[in-house]
Parts: C-alpha cells; sequence; structure tokens
C-alpha cells in the first residue's frame, strides 16, 4: 500500500479550504465587504439550478431509457471477444461505452467488473483506469451549456467523444504497459 | 451532433426495447428519469449558490483578475481570442484546478461561472463559441489528477493495492485530453462547424 490515497485527500482538502477560506479572506483584506458580496453572488444559485433543468431533463430522459432497454446487455452479447487479449472483455467494452452517457450507470458497471473479475485483476483495473481517465461528456455538455442557454452547441460533443475514445485507447495501451 | 444523439438514444431505446421485451421498463424509467433530472438541479442549488458567493468575493476584491494575469500566458495558447484580462481566463483556470483536484462540488460551480464569462464574449446567444467548445473539450476529457471515485470502488471491493490505477489513469486522461485540446482546435477551424450558420460575415448566408 502506498500513502497516496491518504495524501490525495488530504491535498483535496487542503485545496478546497483554500478555495473557501482564503477567497473570503482575501476579499476581507482588500476591504471587500465579504458578507454583501456573498449573497449577491448566491442569489444566483437558484437561478442557474432551474436554467439547467431542461437541458438535464432532455438528457437524462433518453439516458434512462436507453439503460432500461436492455441494450447495454445485447451490446455485451454480440461484442467480439476478439479484444479479450488486451482485457476487453464484452462487459468493460459495456463500461467504456456507457462512460459518456452516465456516471451512476458506469459506476455500477464497474461495480459488478470488480464482483465478477475480482479486485485485482486486469479487466477491473482496466476498467479503473478507463473510468479515471473519461468523462461523463454529455452530462456535462447538458449543464454547462445549460447554464447559458447554449442550444447550438456545434463540435462541443464531438471533441468531447474523441477525447473519451482517446482516454479508453490509452487505457488499454497504458494497462498493458503497466499490468502485464 | 446532439440532436442525431438524442434522436437515437431516443427511437434506439424503443426499438430494443420491443426486442427485448423490455417496453414496460422502458416506459416507467421516462417518469422516473424526468422527475430525477429536477431533483438533481434542485440539489445543486446549495452548492451551486455557495460557490457562486465566493467566486463573487473572487471578482469583487481583484483575486480573479489578478490570477487571470498570472495564468494568462498559457491560456492564451488555449484561447488566444480571449482579451488579456477578461474574468473568463480565471474562473475558467479555478475551475480546471478544482476538477484536478477532484472537487466535482466545486467545479461545476465554477465551470458555470466560467461559462457564464464565456457566454460575456459571445456575439451570437444560444450558439457555443470556439472557447466554450474547447473549455468543454477540456472539461470532458477529464483533468482528475486521482481517480477518487474508482479507487473508493476498488476499495470497498477488497482490492490490496486500490492506488495502482492512479498513475496509469493519469498517463490516459492527459493524453485523452491533449486530443479533446486538438480535436477542439481543428474542428474549430473546418466550415462544417462555421460559428454563424445563418448568414455572418465571411459566410454565403445559405443557412
Amino acid at each position: 500500500m502506498t500513502g497516496l490515497p491518504d495524501f490525495s485527500v488530504t491535498a483535496s482538502h487542503v485545496i478546497f479550504l483554500a478555495f473557501l477560506v482564503g477567497i473570503p479572506l482575501y476579499g476581507f483584506a482588500k476591504g471587500v465587504k465579504v458578507y454583501e458580496c456573498f449573497v449577491t453572488g448566491a442569489k444566483e444559485g437558484f437561478e442557474v439550478a432551474v436554467m439547467i433543468i431542461p437541458y438535464l431533463v432532455a438528457i437524462l430522459v433518453v439516458v434512462g431509457m436507453f439503460r432500461a432497454s436492455g441494450a447495454m446487455d445485447i451490446i455485451g452479447s454480440v461484442l467480439p471477444h476478439a479484444f479479450e487479449s488486451l482485457g476487453l472483455t464484452p462487459d468493460v467494452i459495456g463500461l467504456a461505452l456507457m462512460r459518456p452517457l452516465s456516471g451512476g450507470a458506469s459506476l455500477g458497471m464497474f461495480g459488478e467488473i470488480i464482483a465478477r473479475y475480482g479486485p485485482d485483476s486486469y479487466q477491473t483495473r482496466l476498467g479503473g483506469v478507463i473510468t479515471g481517465s473519461t468523462e461523463t461528456t454529455l452530462y456535462v455538455l447538458a449543464v454547462y451549456f445549460g447554464a447559458v442557454s447554449v442550444r447550438r452547441t456545434r463540435y462541443a460533443l464531438h471533441a468531447g467523444l474523441l477525447a473519451d475514445a482517446a482516454g479508453i485507447c490509452a487505457s488499454v495501451a497504458v494497462c498493458l504497459y503497466f499490468f502485464r | 451532433m446532439l440532436n442525431i444523439v438524442w434522436i437515437g438514444l431516443l427511437v434506439g431505446s424503443v426499438a430494443i426495447a420491443v426486442l427485448t421485451g423490455n417496453v414496460k421498463e422502458v416506459v416507467g424509467s421516462v417518469t422516473d428519469s424526468a422527475s430525477s433530472a429536477v431533483k438533481l438541479a434542485l440539489g445543486f442549488v446549495g452548492v451551486m449558490a455557495l460557490w457562486l458567493g465566493i467566486m463573487k468575493i473572487a471578482e469583487e476584491s481583484g483575486l480573479i483578475q489578478r490570477f487571470t494575469r498570472v495564468i494568462a500566458p498559457m491560456m492564451r495558447l488555449l484561447f488566444p481570442k480571449i482579451p488579456e484580462n477578461h474574468p473568463a481566463l480565471g474562473s475558467m483556470t479555478m475551475n480546471l484546478v478544482a476538477n484536478a483536484f477532484g472537487l466535482n462540488n466545486a467545479a461545476t460551480p465554477l465551470g458555470i461561472r466560467a461559462m457564464k464569462d464565456l457566454d460575456d464574449l459571445n456575439t451570437k446567444k444560444g450558439t457555443a463559441t470556439d472557447e466554450m467548445c474547447m473549455f468543454l473539450a477540456i472539461n470532458t476529457s477529464s483533468v482528475q489528477l486521482v481517480p477518487a471515485g474508482a479507487i473508493a470502488l476498488l476499495a470497498a471491493g477488497g482490492s490490496a493495492d486500490p492506488t495502482a490505477i492512479v498513475l496509469p489513469a493519469l498517463v490516459a486522461t492527459l493524453f485523452s485530453t491533449l486530443v479533446g485540446i486538438v480535436s477542439a482546435k481543428l474542428l474549430g477551424r473546418s466550415r462544417a462547424f462555421a460559428e454563424q450558420p445563418d448568414g455572418g460575415p465571411g459566410h454565403d448566408g445559405t443557412a
């Protein structure tokens, strides 16, 4: 075991507190009326949350339907087993495909992979690296563009999905190097 | 693209549900997902208010501007069209820092704040700018230094070394971020994604 998890938690906490306490402290030192300023900014919180609702509904409904349709089981069963020597079993490929759509669903699938192959298996580590190097692209797009009412997203999704695909390919290569 | 993905998931799900006999589950999921989207958004209100309040202090005190000046040379490579002292450079940097350290609760409001700053430079509201697409490409490529969620699941699953994935994931995520940046740069130059599809300057106006 390395000391890394403890360190990372501590570093995260330090950064968190640096933001949360450091910014108001800096403002106070600069003569800003911190309390009044805070509530003025915070007022926008509700407005932003309401603004992203239509975008979130649009994305989460179709992703929910896709999950409920059993599509992932079909994809898992028809996928070629040709890539298994790379650790890409059908359920790992399923995880990679689900990742841009839904963070919750892909973490659930990662949990199933851990249960099936064991917590220190090659497939599990590959799944973990894929999870760590990709992002829930559709969700991030819905929230960020929703907040500024952008409907025409141009090439943002293309670039995001290309990055996800690159993350998956890199995960395969990196796991072969580190874990084989 | 989003239109195609959306209609594809919508129609595809129903078609697959008919094949797999999951029609009932699909129908049931619709109401659930719609309500949970609202719950999710409203659940944001607290952290959103907190961080937008903190960011307001950062703005008033001149901290964002200071931050912007320090980080500007690097960010300007990625966002050449943003004016030198624009707060968007500072708020985007804060979002990326929060993301890198896995502070998801803070990263999302900071990112939204950055999107608002970017939207101030947007001459065509409702349409994404090149800068927004670049910012999103970086964000959706995952810039997290330590994949905390996956590590937590590995630890819970009884892994002897849950942090073994940290270095490989870092290498993979750096590569994916690089590809995200390069794709956004290249796609931004493509005529297919010209910023003003209904006839801005320099275009033929056939919308």
